[in-house]
Formats: structure tokens, C-alpha cells, sequence
């Protein structure tokens, strides 16, 4: 009898598509106990709890069924009045905005969109692990944008014009961005939008930490002159509102693409669920000082991570936006895995190895300050510990002078 | 008020145990301003104290906690302030507050037992002159206090590793 290979029945493309590097790590992890992980990427804050009673209301009143493909009517006017409070830019909630499964259905809606076999996406890495597989099953071809850590973890308007060929489609943008936390400016992206515009290219934006910015205004390129048509806008309420799990995010733009993007999103997935849909509105209309609230708590984790790897040695770039540090960990001599991996046999921390996130990662880890002050301490304990077993010294930190009589000196 | 202040005191009423270096390096400033911040504030007793939350039922601990409103006849000049002082301070009163409503003083009182409180209220407490009257009420469990759920099950329920 011959024997079937059920792995070719696998279409090719999918087949060839490399699993995310994050999963072998997390195999790792679940084996080992007593640890402490920065390597989440995600809220540790629980969804505030008028979010979570909102929706309990929600399913007692007994809503329970479709909702417009499109989204509620009520939530796309929220999300308008929202974008436009924020960032002075109107989007039509009838036909410009399209809530969807979180950012993650709307990236691939997007790039399902606009490509067409062999056209070119420009991806600037390192970055979120699904912008490449989105662009590849779309039938795209991620071209990458490297970044690093001597420009800020930023691309420049060069850089994108020098990577511009005939196929090229779409410019994605991911700022603030994970894993690096890095940040645009404004200048940088007005030019980068008169780049876009010289080559007719769409821009597909996944602005989804836009809220978690803790250094200047975030920016938004639909906001930019001449730009919103030309902008796929991608955001949700994963970050700001710590509803990851509810997969509730949105698409605005222009009503031909968003509607093109409507037609795919109906036949797959018909709509968002409605539960998910309730907590959100609630989220919208008071969740602002809870959001607030978490904001400022990340900054001030922010500010204690930073320090935190320069008084370790290792080199770490001030991320300027989302609640991830990025630091350079090549002073060990180990690469980026075998620092993760040995990180976590010999101390029990968990983060993710930078290259995860693309080749401009290595010698990188992400480190997440989504987590307890308790837990942040701990870990960088263990951390300076580790990395001094592998020849990386402490920066002196000079303590500042104080005289006796108690005034600085 | 400045910003930093605020932020100081907003952090401390948090986490009382986060030392002026913490406190220095989260909002980015000298860390000798800190100190010289909070010793500011104690000074001018707008930081009155540093406290611990126990559960003292976890190490078998009974404590009993009435709520005792009371009404009382306020005093010509100084209103219900004199009588107030005599009822707290007592070390039994753990907390008092001046009511708007029916009664006068919502009284919180802590002891070993229900006959100690007891025997607080009639002797001590009912027994001062202009306390018209009282009503006692016991607690039978505390779910949340200074904002701080007792027994709270949200554990960090997150995949240890995710994208």
C-alpha cells in the first residue's frame, strides 16, 4: 500500500512558511517552574473592571447576536469621534471604519486587499511576527526595512525610497513598535509620506500602541497632509485597554478599501463578536482615566527598566513608546538565543530572543515591562547576576553627593 | 501643588515601601529632590503615616470591628469638634467620620472581642455627655479595605510567552 504524505496535501506556501520563532521558546518556558517572565507581550493589567461589568450587562440584556458586518453603528461612532478627538482626522462611520478581530484580522485583510501576486511590502524590522506571514499568504513579498539601535530603532525616508522598486505596493508602519519600542517623529514621517505619495504607495499602519507613547505626541500618518486616503489605519483596544483577549480592533480608511476589506471580513468571519463589541464601547466612552492610569504606570516601569540595564552594563536605547525594552546583549558573547535560553535555565527569567522579531534583532532580547514592580526587581536581580557570569560589568553608578547637613552638594 | 509632588504622593499611597532611589529613577528626577520632597511633606504632616495591611485571619488572629453611629449634641463655639476629640481619642476608635444624615458620627471600632466592644460602647462611649445616643453593628467579613481587595483570585493568568 503506498503511503500518503498528508504534508503535501499542505498548499505549498503554507507549508513553507517558518512557524514563529517565539514557539520553541515557549515550549522552553511551560517545561520549567518558578519563573519569571518579561517575555509577555501583553497587559498585565487585567481590562478594568467597568469594561468587564458593561459586557455581564451586555449578556443579560440579551446581546447575544450578529452585528452589522461592518461592527455596531454605535461602536464605529465611537471609534470616529475617538480618531477625530485624538488626531483632528474624520472618518465616516457608515463606510470608512470596519471593526474587526482584533489588528491581527485587519493587517491580514489589508494585505489581502491590496496585493496582488509579486507585489512588494516594505516591513520594517525588526518587528511584530506577523507582518511577513500576512504578506507572504496574501501572495505578497516582504521586502524588510532593518533598523537599529544607532538610529533609535527608526527608518528613515531614504532608507524606504532606496528599497522602492516597480513592485512595490505598500509601506507598512508598526510605531510605536514591538519589540523595540521605538518611536517616529513628525518630520521623519511627513517625509516619508511625500515618499509615499511620489511612488503611489499605500500605507498600511498598525498603530495599535499609538496610546502607550511616553516621549513627545504620537503621530498618526492618516493625520498627515494628503495621507488618510493613502492610509490603511489599523488600531484596536488590546494595549490602551488591556483587552487582548477580547480581539477587538478596527480598520478606517477609504471607503473603497475598507469596503473591499468589509467583503472578505463578511465572508470569513461575518463580524466581531458581539460581547467583544459591548466592552469595547464601554472602553470608549469611560475608559479614559483607567487607560491613563495604566499609561503612567508603564512610563514609570519604563524609566526603571532603562536604568536598570545601564547600571547592568548592558547598552539599552530609551524606547519611547508600547512596554517593551530592547537591550543589546552581544557584551555577553552570547547570541540573542543561547542569552535567552541560558537566561532562563540558570535564573528562571523569560524573555524573547530579538531575532523572533527579524534578523536586525540578533544580539538583541526583547524584555517586557508589562509585569509587578516585585517581579521587575527580581528579574533584574537575577539579570545582573547572569550577565556578570558572563564578563559584563556594572557601570559604577555614582550616588549623589550629600552633605552633612542633608543639602545637595 | 506641583506635578511631582503629586506624583510622589500618588506613588507612595500605593506602595508606602518604594524608596526615594525607586522613586528617583520612575519619574526621572535627583534622587536628594526626593528626598527632600517627602521629607517636605511629613514636616507639613501632609504625609501623616506609613501603614501595613495585615489579614490578621491568616495567622488566627480574631479581630472584631463594629460600626457604632452615634448621635451627639453639638456645642455652642465649637460644634461637634469638642465631643469628637474625647470619642477618638481613644485607641479603640480606629477610624471616625462626622455624617451628613440621620446620625452624627460613623465610629469604627476595633477589639478582641465582641464583649470588649461592647463593653467600650456602654461604658465609655454611651456614657459622654452630649452623646444622645448609639447603634452598634458588627462586622461579619471585610471584602475590601483602602481599596484593596482581601482575598483576591485574579492571579496573572497570561501565556508566559506571546509575540
Amino acid at each position: 500500500m503506498t503511503q500518503i504524505n498528508w504534508s503535501e496535501k499542505v498548499n505549498p506556501v503554507v507549508r513553507n512558511l517558518p512557524p514563529s520563532g517565539i514557539r520553541r521558546f515557549f515550549d522552553l518556558v511551560a517545561e520549567m517552574k518558578g519563573v519569571i517572565s518579561l517575555g509577555v507581550g501583553e497587559p498585565d493589567f487585567v481590562t478594568p473592571w467597568h469594561i468587564r461589568e458593561a459586557c455581564i450587562y451586555s449578556l443579560e440584556k440579551g446581546y447575544t447576536m450578529y452585528t452589522s458586518n461592518w461592527g455596531l453603528l454605535e461602536l464605529r461612532e465611537a471609534v470616529a469621534a475617538d480618531v477625530e478627538g485624538t488626531y483632528n482626522i474624520k472618518y465616516n462611520p457608515r463606510d470608512e471604519i470596519l471593526i474587526t478581530v482584533g489588528v491581527s484580522e485587519a493587517m491580514d485583510l489589508a494585505m489581502r486587499v491590496l496585493l496582488e501576486p509579486g507585489d512588494e511590502v516594505l516591513i520594517p524590522e525588526p518587528s511584530y511576527v506577523s507582518y511577513a506571514p500576512c504578506t507572504t499568504l496574501a501572495g505578497g513579498v516582504p521586502v524588510f526595512i532593518p533598523t537599529g539601535m544607532e538610529n533609535g530603532f527608526r527608518i528613515s525616508a531614504e532608507q524606504v525610497q532606496s528599497l522602492i522598486t516597480p513592485r512595490t505596493k505598500v509601506l507598512l508602519l508598526c510605531y510605536p513598535n514591538n519589540p523595540t519600542g521605538a518611536i517616529m517623529d513628525r518630520e521623519e514621517l511627513l517625509k516619508i509620506a511625500e515618499v509615499a505619495k511620489q511612488n503611489d504607495l499605500m500605507v498600511v499602519s498598525d498603530e495599535i500602541y499609538d496610546r502607550l507613547t511616553y516621549v513627545g505626541q504620537h503621530t498618526c500618518m492618516a493625520s498627515l497632509p494628503g495621507m488618510q486616503d493613502r492610509t490603511v489605519l489599523l488600531n484596536g483596544f488590546s494595549k490602551a485597554y488591556a483587552m487582548t483577549g477580547w480581539r477587538v480592533g478596527y480598520a478606517a480608511g477609504h471607503p473603497d478599501i475598507i469596503g473591499a476589506m468589509t467583503k472578505i471580513h463578511q465572508y470569513t468571519m461575518l463580524c466581531t463578536s458581539i460581547t467583544a463589541q459591548m466592552a469595547a464601547m464601554e472602553a470608549l466612552k469611560n475608559g479614559q482615566p483607567a487607560m491613563r492610569h495604566m499609561v503612567e504606570n508603564y512610563n514609570r516601569r519604563r524609566n526603571l527598566v532603562v536604568q536598570a540595564f545601564r547600571d547592568m552594563g548592558l547598552p539599552c536605547y530609551e524606547p519611547g513608546g508600547a512596554f517593551y525594552a530592547f537591550p543589546q546583549i552581544s557584551g555577553t558573547g552570547l547570541n540573542c538565543e543561547e542569552f535567552a535560553e541560558e537566561l532562563l535555565k540558570q535564573e528562571q527569567v523569560a524573555l524573547v530572543p530579538g531575532n523572533a522579531f527579524g534578523p536586525s534583532g540578533e544580539g538583541f532580547v526583547r524584555v517586557s515591562y508589562a509585569a509587578s514592580l516585585d517581579d521587575l526587581s527580581e528579574a533584574f536581580r537575577r539579570m545582573s547576576r547572569f550577565v556578570r557570569r558572563y564578563g559584563v560589568r556594572p557601570k559604577i553608578i555614582s550616588t549623589p553627593k550629600q552633605m552633612a547637613n542633608g543639602q545637595s552638594a | 501643588m506641583d506635578n511631582i509632588t503629586r506624583q510622589i504622593l500618588d506613588l507612595l499611597r500605593e506602595n508606602a515601601k518604594l524608596t526615594p532611589e525607586e522613586i528617583a529613577v520612575m519619574l526621572k528626577i535627583d534622587m536628594v529632590e526626593v528626598r527632600g520632597i517627602i521629607k517636605d511633606l511629613e514636616d507639613n504632616k501632609i504625609i501623616l503615616n506609613y501603614q501595613t495591611m495585615i489579614n490578621w485571619e491568616k495567622i488566627g488572629e480574631e479581630k472584631v470591628i463594629a460600626l457604632i453611629e452615634v448621635r451627639i449634641t453639638p456645642q455652642r463655639d465649637v460644634g461637634f469638634d469638642a465631643i469628637a476629640e474625647r470619642i477618638y481619642r481613644f485607641p479603640e476608635v480606629r477610624s471616625m467620620h462626622l455624617m451628613s444624615g440621620t446620625y452624627d458620627l460613623a465610629i469604627f471600632v476595633e477589639g478582641s472581642s465582641m464583649k470588649e466592644i461592647a463593653h467600650f460602647v456602654s461604658t465609655k462611649l454611651a456614657t459622654i455627655e452630649g452623646v444622645i445616643s448609639t447603634a452598634s453593628y458588627f462586622v461579619l467579613k471585610t471584602y475590601k479595605q483602602n481599596g484593596v481587595i482581601i482575598e483576591d483570585n485574579e492571579e496573572d493568568r497570561r501565556l508566559m510567552v506571546s509575540p
